[in-house]
């Protein structure tokens, strides 16, 4: 953040002594609420860490090459001879969820949700650590580009802004969510907090009165934030439409996240992530419980959501894919192109989208990887563009040539 | 309680230290106006120099550096060879072995997984040493149980298989402990964690471990609070053995920081990793990064630049870390054959790159696309032989391009081998811009964000003169006027690292280990060793400062003083009598507050209400009602001031005040 900008916020909150406790963009936000057209839009970005492997979570059942290349690994057609817990829950006729993504079915069914696969990165790397770094800068092969393209995509604002615009439920701010604008990180709601709560008085009055701008400046943003989150905290949650969160740290984190959503504090992007999906070996065993898990707190955010679905858009990615073949201790190695599942009210759902490039031996990239056909920024920036309102899709992803002729067309316009 | 008599429980100083009246970027001093640039003076000016050449100021500190003389203490800081090491460090130190194991020793004692797995079949030698035979025993029944259930048709049998061979895994306790006394067998099944630790530090190694295996995993962690640190260490190990040498060097980081009398090299090393930065968590880099601090980076601090840039270019971490090793020429043997079978392996311009955007030239150093390529095409070859082994380097010339090269306007002619990667360091180290962007990089960490141009310019004057000496840059910075200018006292936002070291340096804290006090360090927003960018962390105060980091300090600082960081003692008890709530913040903070802050903190501790719930909450705990080093549900500490004295140490080590030096 810009001394300017803390400078403002200071000047902006003397300006505002005498007019009442709550900080002039809450004050804002909350009459906003009272309009819904004013309503922001939210994105929430889930990343997948480890690369997650595409193939057997929006599996090609329609395409004979893929129980081919993986004879361990396969997940059956749907048939009367396997049960319905080992065999693919069929979506169009070419392609499946895996059995454990069960939980995602019926947000499927009503249209809420789809999918762009064969989608990822121009870039070949099949490291992790870079793989990662360019997703989330939204800058593919190029390392010197600052900051990340969630925080790019925040729409320019006038005046006095909600410290909570960009959210992310960890420990440490990603990639994705750093740069001009202000992010939080939020370890978790609760811990987001002077534990000792005398001490966190003075703190306050400690921060607020240095004529240290830095530091007062974040002091302000930080206390702030403190005050709204204790609000947003003074009754227990209990996640409406009966949503069952499974129990888990991502769960958790897509919890906290509706939890702000609900509350109105001006959430406008949030990102949380998801780490182990890099199945080298013994995939059956660990895939699944991580699917359930996944799905599970999906469809419970969603359900949690109710009738806030129409300005929320959920994007997941993951660096890369996996191999299409199997390996030799029954997982997959680093591999090209992958799923990403787009969710929410404005999604025109009920379909996979992009195009497939099949699988056989000619049709992979580099004769073993899933073939990208989609940059993942035309997914990204298709809603950056027309959920977010960003049109400006170039400046978000510097570099990217593309722009909405590249779009999958997956919102409603 | 008077300020003398803090002073006297610090290090035995005989002279009170009198309050300094000045306070951050307003400061003025007092002195005649010297001719042009304004100089700091007296204990402004040693507590600047703690500040900016070590990890910040112990009680005493002031006054020894004074009566030392500040001159001749910065004269020996930059020749740490000749500073007698702290045998407190020394003795901290001495446990963790994989600070001082070869890094092939280092991997064969603690085993990945995947040596595990060669070891099992037979394409590696199970360690000689019995005690590390024992050690990594039960890795490998993990392994097998692995295997085993691998065999099995269905998930479900793979299942059952496993949940079998893991009860069969574990030692039945009665049949280990069998040849123990009654008492001995007594205190490990039924006695109290505090029993359990006496019994087995008393049994031999082999014994021990032994018992140690047959605990319950969370017996075996109950016991680490009370072991010894080789019996801890051991605890470790048996939980994940691989897991100790992120531990080591983590925990030899921050004892070095709080106990070294080599300040300035902690610094330094620290300084220069950062800028050659590696990741630890990629792939070999976990087992290279020990020996990059120790061999490639902390012998060369006050060295060659040239040196220093050689020993990264060559070193197994930056060539894994930057992706040099896999970098294949486009017209060399092996990239010939690779196109050959239609793979597509070639030209890496990752560390290419790096070398000239942050390890040399700068951004704006006046190299261009096309100069990357080019070094890039000169440093194909320099690659690592048996990385999973420990890792050497490797000049391997079927990688190589042998054609001729442009680097920077200069010509390398066809057929250099080696020698193209070598000459390209010796361009760059030589280069002014580099002289430049190196003294820029050390001033902002020594000095300002935006040091003054004069200062820089000097120091790469030395730079060039030097032959990139990096103890005569260092000299030439803390010789310049512009380095004692007023306005530079507290311009510094520490970093969490730099935090969180003077604070424990400044309470005197004992150090015993060190694994959740570095949690602290990722709240803060600085995990240890796990920078991802190979940028580093910032040298600028602004990206330091957010809100998730901003309370972490303020809970890390009563967390601290409350003695509620498992594995670190803060005393309080030379504060404990005073009366003045700025008595305690200025043996703390070692100058005067802002008026700002001392007025906020006086307010809030004499506010009855506030005191009335401190004094209740220390008489429950010398109750022994709430327990010590209680963790919160959220696996934060519970960070609530255990008393009026440590609310006010708190306050002081969470103030905006405090967050600069």
């Amino acid at each position: 953040m810009s001394l300017n900008r803390r400078i403002f916020l200071k000047n902006s909150a003397l300006a505002m002594v005498g007019i009442g406790a709550a900080p002039l963009w809450l004050q804002r936000t909350m009459y906003a609420s009272e309009t819904a057209a004013q309503r922001k839009k939210i994105l929430v970005a889930i990343f997948q860490r480890g690369a997650a492997d595409g193939l057997n979570i929006v599996v090609p059942h329609g395409e004979k090459r893929y129980y081919e290349l993986r004879p361990t690994l396969q997940i059956p057609q749907p048939s009367a001879a396997v049960d319905k817990e080992h065999s693919v829950i069929d979506l169009d006729g070419m392609f499946g969820f895996h059995p454990a993504l069960a939980a995602l079915k019926p947000i499927w069914d009503n249209g809420h949700l789809a999918m762009v696969h064969a989608a990822g990165s121009p870039d070949p790397t099949r490291s992790h650590f870079d793989a990662q770094d360019y997703m989330e800068s939204g800058t593919p092969g190029m390392k010197s580009i600052e900051g990340g393209w969630m925080n790019r995509a925040l729409l320019p604002m006038q005046g006095p802004q909600s410290p909570m615009r960009a959210v992310a439920l960890g420990a440490t701010l990603p990639r994705s969510l750093r740069g001009v604008n202000d992010a939080v990180a939020i370890e978790s709601l609760r811990s987001f907090q002077v534990r000792d709560t005398n001490a966190a008085k003075i703190f306050e009055d400690l921060y607020l009165s240095t004529d240290d701008q830095v530091l007062n400046g974040t002091g302000k943003e930080t206390f702030e934030a403190v005050s709204i989150l204790k609000k947003v905290q003074s009754a227990p949650y209990t996640p409406a439409n009966g949503a069952n969160y499974p129990n888990g740290r991502f769960s958790d984190s897509l919890r906290q996240i509706a939890q702000l959503i609900k509350a109105n504090v001006g959430v406008e992007v949030a990102f949380s992530d998801y780490g182990g999906w890099d199945h080298h070996v013994q995939e059956m065993n660990a895939l699944p419980n991580m699917l359930r898990d996944f799905g599970g707190s999906l469809a419970a955010f969603w359900n949690d959501l109710g009738d806030l679905r129409d300005d929320v858009v959920v994007v997941t990615m993951s660096e890369f894919g996996r191999t299409a073949k199997e390996n030799g201790t029954r997982g997959t190695d680093h591999g090209h192109a992958n799923v990403m599942f787009v969710m929410g009210g404005p999604v025109k759902g009920g379909k996979v989208y992009g195009k497939w490039p099949g699988l056989a031996d000619h049709e992979l990239y580099e004769k073993r990887d899933l073939a990208v056909t989609t940059d993942f920024r035309a997914v990204l920036g298709e809603v950056v563009s027309n959920h977010i309102g960003n049109k400006d899709v170039a400046k978000v992803f510097p570099g990217y040539q593309g722009g909405p002729q590249d779009f999958r067309g997956f919102l409603k316009a | 309680m008077s300020r003398r008599a803090f002073c006297a429980v610090a290090l035995a100083c005989s002279l009170a230290i009198p309050a300094l009246t000045v306070y951050g970027k307003k400061a003025k001093t007092t002195t005649p106006e010297p001719p042009a640039i304004s100089q700091m003076s007296g204990d402004q000016k040693v507590l600047y120099a703690l500040n900016r050449l070590s990890y910040g100021p112990r009680p005493g500190d002031v006054e020894a550096v004074k009566k030392f003389g500040l001159d001749r203490w910065i004269e020996l800081q930059l020749h740490p060879g000749s500073i007698p090491e702290n045998p407190t460090l020394i003795a901290k130190l001495q446990p963790l072995d994989t600070l001082v194991l070869p890094t092939d020793l280092m991997i064969e004692t603690y085993p990945p997984p995947q040596l595990i797995r060669a070891m099992v079949d037979g394409r590696a030698a199970f360690p000689e040493d019995p005690l590390t035979r024992m050690m990594i025993r039960r890795q490998v029944e993990r392994y097998k149980v692995q295997e085993e259930a691998r065999t099995k048709k269905t998930p479900q049998a793979q299942a059952a298989a496993r949940r079998v061979a893991e009860m069969s895994m574990v030692p039945d306790l009665n049949a280990v402990i069998h040849s123990l006394t009654p008492d001995q067998q007594n205190a490990i099944k039924n006695g109290t964690p505090l029993e359990r630790v006496k019994t087995l530090e008393a049994l031999p190694d082999a014994t021990q471990i032994d018992v140690l295996d047959a605990l319950k995993p969370q017996q075996r962690q109950g016991l680490f609070p009370l072991a010894s640190p080789r019996l801890r260490r051991r605890i470790t190990v048996l939980g994940s053995g691989q897991q100790i040498i992120y531990q080591d060097l983590v925990e030899g980081k921050l004892l070095r920081a709080v106990y070294s009398n080599k300040q300035l090299e902690e610094v330094l090393t620290d300084f220069w990793f950062n800028h050659f930065n590696v990741y630890f968590d990629k792939g070999p880099d976990r087992n290279f990064t020990t020996s990059y601090e120790r061999d490639v980076i902390r012998p060369n601090v006050l060295g060659k630049f040239h040196d220093l840039l050689l020993a990264t270019a060559e070193s197994s971490a930056m060539l894994y870390y930057l992706d040099n090793w896999e970098s294949v020429g486009a017209n060399s043997e092996q990239g010939n054959n690779f196109r050959a079978r239609g793979q597509k392996r070639g030209l890496n311009e990752n560390y290419g790159r790096e070398l000239m955007e942050l390890h040399t030239l700068g951004v704006d150093g006046g190299y261009t696309q096309k100069d990357v390529t080019e070094v890039s095409r000169c440093f194909t070859g320099w690659t690592v032989r048996n990385p999973e082994r420990g890792g050497q380097f490797l000049f391997d010339s079927r990688l190589h391009d042998n054609g001729e090269k442009m680097v920077l306007g200069v010509k390398i002619p066809p057929g250099g081998g080696m020698d193209d990667g070598l000459k390209v360091l010796d361009m760059l180290s030589k280069s002014p811009a580099t002289a430049h962007f190196i003294s820029k990089e050390l001033a902002m960490r020594f000095v300002s964000d935006n040091p003054p141009a004069e200062l820089v310019d000097r120091m790469a004057k030395t730079f060039l003169s030097t032959d990139g000496d990096l103890r005569e840059v260092m000299r030439s910075m803390v010789t310049s006027p512009e380095f004692w200018a007023p306005e530079n006292f507290h311009a510094k936002v520490k970093t969490p690292l730099e935090m969180l070291a003077s604070s424990l340096r400044v309470t005197n804290a004992d150090v015993d280990y060190t694994f959740l006090l570095a949690q602290q360090l990722n709240v803060m927003g600085q995990p240890l060793y796990r920078k991802v960018e190979p940028t580093g962390y910032s040298l600028k105060n602004a990206d330091w400062l957010n809100s998730a980091a901003l309370l972490g300090r303020m809970n890390f600082s009563l967390a601290l003083v409350s003695n509620r960081i498992p594995g670190i003692k803060v005393d309080l008890a030379p504060y404990q009598s005073a009366a003045d709530a700025n008595d305690v913040a200025h043996a703390l903070f070692m100058a005067d507050l802002s008026p700002d802050t001392k007025k906020a903190i006086q307010l809030g501790v004499d506010n009855p209400e506030i005191l009335q719930q401190v004094n209740q909450r220390a008489q429950m705990q010398d109750a022994g009602m709430p327990g010590r080093g209680r963790r919160g549900t959220d696996g934060g500490f519970s960070a609530v001031a255990s008393d009026k004295t440590a609310l006010l140490a708190g306050l002081t080590l969470g103030s905006p005040d405090f967050q600069r030096r």
